[in-house]
């Protein structure tokens, strides 16, 4: 009975050790990253983001992250840790976290939640994505154009409407400047593999791929064409620099930043709301890195038209007359698809031959 | 369906590339095994492997000296294992999974500096004669030295193994090591060599990875290599012949089926994605039902000459 208290007093001083410490550490805000954040990519630009983030309160907000969480039942055991060690909010960075994020949540009321590219949304539960899909049409017009075999391989993760959307924005663009363009697609089914990533392009390349797009997280695939030569590929979700001008001729940057900031600011001042963010170009969350030399100078500025109407508002990605893959029609001329479809895509247009796995 | 775009010479040379890194480390593991000795680590090993591997080359733009700093650090790494589990008499299970710990988190910390850098090229050696034949000269002849170095490794320990007093000595030790400490032989040194050998293979094998394979340093980058190549030594019952078939099987699998996705095979993608492992488990299954599992008796027991 005796050591019982003692330890009562202790965890009660602990707590109020922490208290204390939290005085000029108002807030704590969590990440739970798919992979580690020197991968070069989606991870790494989460970990920036969280880094400004922290330096932008100066103090106020402690940051603290666990990487590599897969996207299984462990999810929901570093998320339960990451609200128990008395995080405010927690940014959960990855579609598959949805449902563990989802029951985190309902067990701790008092902690906000931050989940990137889901569609399930609580009292606490806020999601956030990025139109990359406005990206993928700049680099489709770019593959299209630039493609000599007419053959473009794609490296996609797991068949979810984020990456099927890529895909459809990609080939419409692609398809638009040269009707003559293939698509090969292949699912990896990881986020995180450099290995089989690089194993998949140089499958691609061998298959007569001369354009490689990827949607996995690492710069794998960059490093096996650029091996391969006479490849080129685009940098995914973060600017991948280091592989310029070739084989990376340009990329696709998430900017997560200024979300951050905004979202952790409304805790601090207690006005936060579950909401759903999905910004594109226009506002900056996505970028579209630098194009370069590699590519002709007018396609260039082509690609850099495309981007300033897709900012504006002025021309939509996916914009009518389109078809499904099975032929069926999907938007009349000059019609442009409505969010929820795009939230939900899991459909191919029409000319992509393969199918998408289920 | 439409397979033509598939080239079987550059097929089977890509298997080649691909099974390298795990069949350098699995034929460390097989030695250490055989040696009773059960070392979870390999992941960390390889992944040290990776990054020192990389450093060095890049320090030095030579990947050969990056293969051999790589079979170094992995053999460094490897030595705390072997005096815990040897000396000290821990548990190797435990101890192999805190040395698949330690190589996880001290990649990470050293590689920091070299992300995002470019691995120096890295040769490859057309045998003379030989990699002008037609067809099998570019399938099989026209590699990196170390796809034929691995080959030759694995011949290397199955005549070791099979014909050598060494390797006799060696076998009796996993077998029965109070009967080897009997004779006189020192277990705890000959343990502790084959547990260097064993890490020297896998940082080979990480090497392979992040200089030829991928070729970059990417934190992580093993992403599980070392668990297959574990797989691999029991999948082959502890064979060194069988070892090579089972690499190269995994590897033949994971690139064919990434092969068919992109000629656009009209099979169900989720079953090509899960074939390699899918395979792997049923040989499995198939050589636990013969019986026949051939692990070193002593697997695993600790030893101390006063038992």
């Amino acid at each position: 009975m005796k050591r019982r208290t003692l330890l009562t007093s202790a965890a009660l001083a602990l707590a109020l050790g922490t208290t204390a410490f939290a005085q000029d550490e108002e807030i704590t805000a969590g990440f739970i990253y798919i992979g580690p954040p020197g991968d070069g990519g989606w991870t790494y630009e989460h970990d920036q983001a969280r880094q400004k983030m922290e330096a932008h309160f100066d103090g106020k907000v402690k940051t603290i992250y666990q990487e590599n969480v897969p996207e299984s039942a462990d999810a929901e055991r570093a998320i339960t840790q990451m609200a128990l060690t008395g995080a405010d909010i927690i940014f959960t960075t990855s579609f598959g976290y949805m449902d563990p994020t989802i029951a985190v949540a309902q067990k701790f009321p008092d902690v906000k939640f931050e989940h990137a590219t889901g569609y399930k949304r609580a009292d606490n539960v806020s999601t956030y994505s990025a139109r990359f899909y406005e990206g993928r049409a700049v680099q489709g017009h770019i593959a299209g154009k630039m493609t000599k075999t007419n053959k473009i391989g794609y490296i996609a993760s797991v068949p979810i409407p984020e990456v099927i959307r890529g895909i459809n924005s990609a080939y419409i663009h692609a398809k638009k400047v040269n009707p003559d363009v293939e698509f090969s697609v292949i699912w990896l089914y990881t986020w995180f593999d450099p290995a089989k990533e690089a194993d998949a392009a140089r499958a691609l390349i061998e298959n007569g791929a001369d354009v490689v797009l990827q949607h996995t997280d690492s710069t794998a695939p960059q490093a096996a064409a650029q091996e391969a030569g006479n490849v080129i590929t685009f940098g995914q979700a973060s600017d991948m620099a280091e592989y310029k001008p070739l084989p990376r001729v340009s990329s696709i940057i998430d900017d997560w930043a200024p979300y951050y900031i905004a979202r952790t600011q409304a805790v601090l001042d207690g006005t936060w709301e579950s909401t759903d963010t999905w910004d594109g170009i226009g506002a900056g969350m996505v970028g579209i890195g630098e194009i370069t030399d590699a590519v002709p100078e007018d396609v260039k500025a082509e690609a850099l038209a495309l981007k300033e109407a897709l900012a504006s508002g002025e021309y939509h990605a996916f914009t009518g007359p389109l078809k499904k893959q099975d032929g069926s029609d999907w938007l009349a001329e000059g019609e442009v698809a409505d969010d929820g479809t795009l939230a939900g895509m899991d459909f191919y247009v029409e000319g992509l031959t393969a199918e998408i796995p289920n | 369906m439409d397979l033509s775009s598939i080239n079987p010479v550059l097929l089977i040379a890509s298997v080649m590339v691909s099974a390298t890194p795990i069949l350098l480390a699995a034929i460390g593991e097989l030695v250490v095994e055989k040696s009773g000795v059960l070392n979870l680590g390999v992941e960390g090993m390889m992944i040290t492997g990776a990054v020192v591997g990389f450093a060095v080359a890049v320090s030095n733009t030579s990947p050969g000296m990056g293969f051999v700093g790589a079979a170094l650090a992995g053999a460094l790494l490897s030595l705390p294992f072997a005096l815990l589990t040897q000396y000290l008499m821990s548990n190797q299970v435990a101890t192999g999974l805190g040395l698949m710990m330690v190589g996880l988190g001290l990649s990470s910390l050293i590689g920091k500096p070299f992300e995002g850098m470019k691995a120096p090229p890295f040769p490859k050696v057309e045998i003379p004669l030989l990699s002008d034949l037609p067809i099998f000269g570019k399938m099989l002849f026209s590699h990196d030295i170390m796809v034929y170095f691995s080959v030759a490794l694995v011949v290397a320990v199955w005549a070791f193994l099979k014909y050598t007093r060494a390797g006799l000595i060696l076998r009796a030790v996993g077998e029965a090591h109070d009967s080897a400490h009997a004779l006189g032989y020192k277990v705890r040194h000959i343990r502790i060599l084959a547990i260097l050998f064993g890490g020297a293979c896998a940082g080979l094998g990480g090497a392979y990875l992040s200089l030829v394979r991928v070729p970059q340093w990417t934190e992580g980058m093993t992403a599980g290599a070392g668990w297959i190549a574990l797989a691999i030594v029991v999948f082959a019952s502890w064979r060194p012949g069988r070892v090579a078939v089972g690499a190269y099987l995994f590897g033949g699998v994971s690139v064919l089926q990434l092969n068919l996705q992109a000629a656009g095979a009209d099979v169900p993608v989720a079953l090509l994605s899960a074939s390699p492992y899918l395979i792997t488990i049923l040989v499995l299954v198939i050589i636990s039902a013969r019986g026949a599992h051939a692990a070193p008796a002593s697997l695993g027991r600790p030893f101390h000459a006063s038992r």
